[in-house]
């Protein structure tokens, strides 16, 4: 009935916490990669607004494919008060129910999901770092 | 069904990225990100549903399926669109750009 308003709603915060990172993130921190396990470069660090916009794409996207869906079954109209069950009392209070719990749901899932490809990434770049800093070591003469 | 053929989209951009990564012209990163969320966004909706239904989920009318169907690919239309706008608008090939500001020949 209303449940992608939650996500909708994340989203939005989420795009003003992106803006407001974004402009506090100035400097790039940078991370050493091998490509190819024999040579280090240099890559900036994957900044935490760059992680932020993973998490507002599938929020925005997945809120406007799920309202399409609802436009699809009559439950979202093009005229005020566009949600349908908002002109009944009865169906109001189904819509909200619906949006506290499958609503609600679906935007922590959306969370979660974030977070662990979130944390996924990270290890990526602690493991990445060790691979650099052996190959590193391993290309340093060795003191006798 | 609708979310079977979400997951699908979502499987089929998340391949094709990979393939072209880490060239990021096209932007299908866009589309991946798009489908994934709206795919965990229904497969809430299903579990939901399945725990109002029970086994009943799994054995739609072939109607139901029908409009179903006919609504994923709908989705997965609009999907494109949205990410056929955004990519036009950044415009990462600078294509439109080299089209409208083309120089006339002396």
């Amino acid at each position: 009935m209303g449940c992608f308003l939650v996500s909708a709603a994340e989203a939005v915060i989420t795009t003003a916490v992106t803006k407001v990172v974004e402009k506090k993130e100035k400097e790039q921190k940078e991370l050493k990669v091998s490509f190819d396990g024999k040579n280090v470069e240099s890559v900036s660090k994957i900044p935490f607004s760059r992680k932020l916009k993973w998490l507002n794409r599938m929020l925005w996207g997945g809120s406007a494919l799920l309202m399409f869906e609802h436009v699809w079954h009559g439950e979202v109209v093009p005229y005020f008060p566009f949600l349908t069950a908002a002109s009944d009392p009865a169906d109001t209070a189904a819509m909200l129910k619906e949006m506290a719990t499958a609503g609600v749901a679906m935007a922590l899932l959306v969370t979660l999901v974030w977070l662990g490809i979130v944390g996924v990434t990270a290890l990526i770049e602690k493991r990445a770092e060790k691979e650099a800093d052996g190959i590193e070591n391993a290309d340093s003469p060795t003191e006798a | 069904m609708t979310l079977l053929t979400c997951v699908f989209a979502a499987v089929i951009c998340t391949v094709i990225w990979y393939k072209n990564a880490p060239d990021g012209k096209m932007m299908v990163g866009v589309l991946c990100w798009m489908f994934w969320g709206a795919s965990l966004m229904w497969l809430v909706d299903a579990i939901f549903e399945y725990a109002e239904l029970g086994a009943a989920y799994f054995t739609p009318s072939p109607k139901d399926m029908l409009n179903d169907l006919f609504l994923g690919l709908s989705v997965v239309a609009l999907g494109l669109i949205i990410w056929l706008v955004i990519l036009l608008i950044k415009d990462p090939k600078g294509v439109i750009k080299a089209a409208l500001f083309k120089k006339k020949k002396d």
